[in-house]
């Protein structure tokens, strides 16, 4: 019952998940939260993750792209906080068919102010002296 | 609530579907295609996934979950549930299960939520297996480290707000 009670929501959510991978704009996403380095930066990529249908093999790529068009960390770690907490495709398919929809739903709101916050927490531990755009990295690939 | 969600999630099928049959038919097969493919790879897992829930949830030991992670609980029921979700192995749906057998077994909504989020935030296997090898290695340690506290804010804001 709870599994054929489910099964309309995730064909909707596979629907949704290769129409938006299909229509977005990627290039142009990554574009915006480049420039943006302030407290838009943050939602842009918020709302991003939550948007993004897939798993970790789309998610990353996505991150190191943001990066590669002059993102911060701390909104690089927002988006990936956001997809991992609030991110609806994890929530339709794998979460609702086990508590409901009332709970995801109270679940999510509580999860909101997450992925801003690991972006303001990473930003300060950045300007703390978190070495994150250390050379040794890249001496390291080097053999 | 169910039902109001469905028709949400169909009606925004609909938007998208016509935003791609206006930009041409390819795209629209194009991505009923996938979605139809996406969701037949998925099926047998979900099914895997709702089969063994229903058998997690027989093998908690339900005499200790409402002690330890009821809604009297409290903190110390937070830091549990967060100890048990950093423990907890991948996958998309073991945590999930968990949580919702937990749920049932009388565990408190803020422990739950304590310890799905620490679940899907600490998540080493996802880290050593995907993160490091795609991101630069820093960012994913930056990542880790702010998410630590996390799972303790959700629950504390679950305590707070309290469920409707």
């Amino acid at each position: 019952m709870l599994f054929a009670a489910m099964l309309p929501k995730v064909l909707a959510g596979c629907c949704i998940g290769a129409f938006v991978t299909l229509l977005l704009p990627r290039e142009m996403v990554a574009r915006w939260v480049g420039h943006e380095s302030g407290m838009a930066g943050l939602a842009i990529a918020t709302a991003f993750g939550f948007i993004l249908p897939g798993g970790p093999f789309t998610a990353y790529p996505v991150a190191g792209a943001f990066l590669l068009a002059g993102a911060d960390a701390g909104t690089v770690v927002a988006f990936i906080v956001s997809w991992t907490v609030i991110g609806y495709t994890r929530a339709l398919v794998w979460e609702l068919p086990f508590f409901g929809s009332d709970f995801v739903l109270w679940r999510m709101v509580m999860a909101l102010p997450l992925p801003i916050l690991a972006g303001v927490l990473a930003r300060i531990a950045v300007r703390a002296g978190f070495p994150v755009n250390a050379p040794d990295d890249e001496a390291r690939k080097e053999p | 609530m169910t039902f109001v969600i469905n028709i949400l999630l169909w009606l925004f099928v609909g938007v998208l579907a016509l935003v791609a049959a206006l930009r041409g038919r390819l795209l629209l097969h194009e991505g009923l295609r996938t979605g139809v493919i996406e969701f037949l790879h998925l099926l047998p897992r979900i099914g895997i996934g709702v089969i063994g829930s229903g058998y997690i949830a027989e093998v908690l030991p339900k005499e200790l979950i409402a002690p330890w992670l009821g809604p009297e609980s409290g903190l110390t029921g937070v830091l549990i549930a967060m100890l048990a979700g950093a423990l907890t192995p991948g996958g998309p749906v073991v945590g999930f299960a968990i949580g919702a057998a937990a749920l049932k077994g009388g565990a408190g909504a803020p422990q739950v939520i304590a310890y799905s989020t620490a679940w899907a935030l600490y998540a080493v296997h996802r880290l050593v297996l995907y993160e490091v090898p795609m991101m630069p290695p820093r960012i994913v340690w930056l990542r880790a480290l702010v998410c630590l506290p996390l799972p303790l804010l959700a629950a504390a804001l679950a305590i707070l707000i309290g469920k409707p």
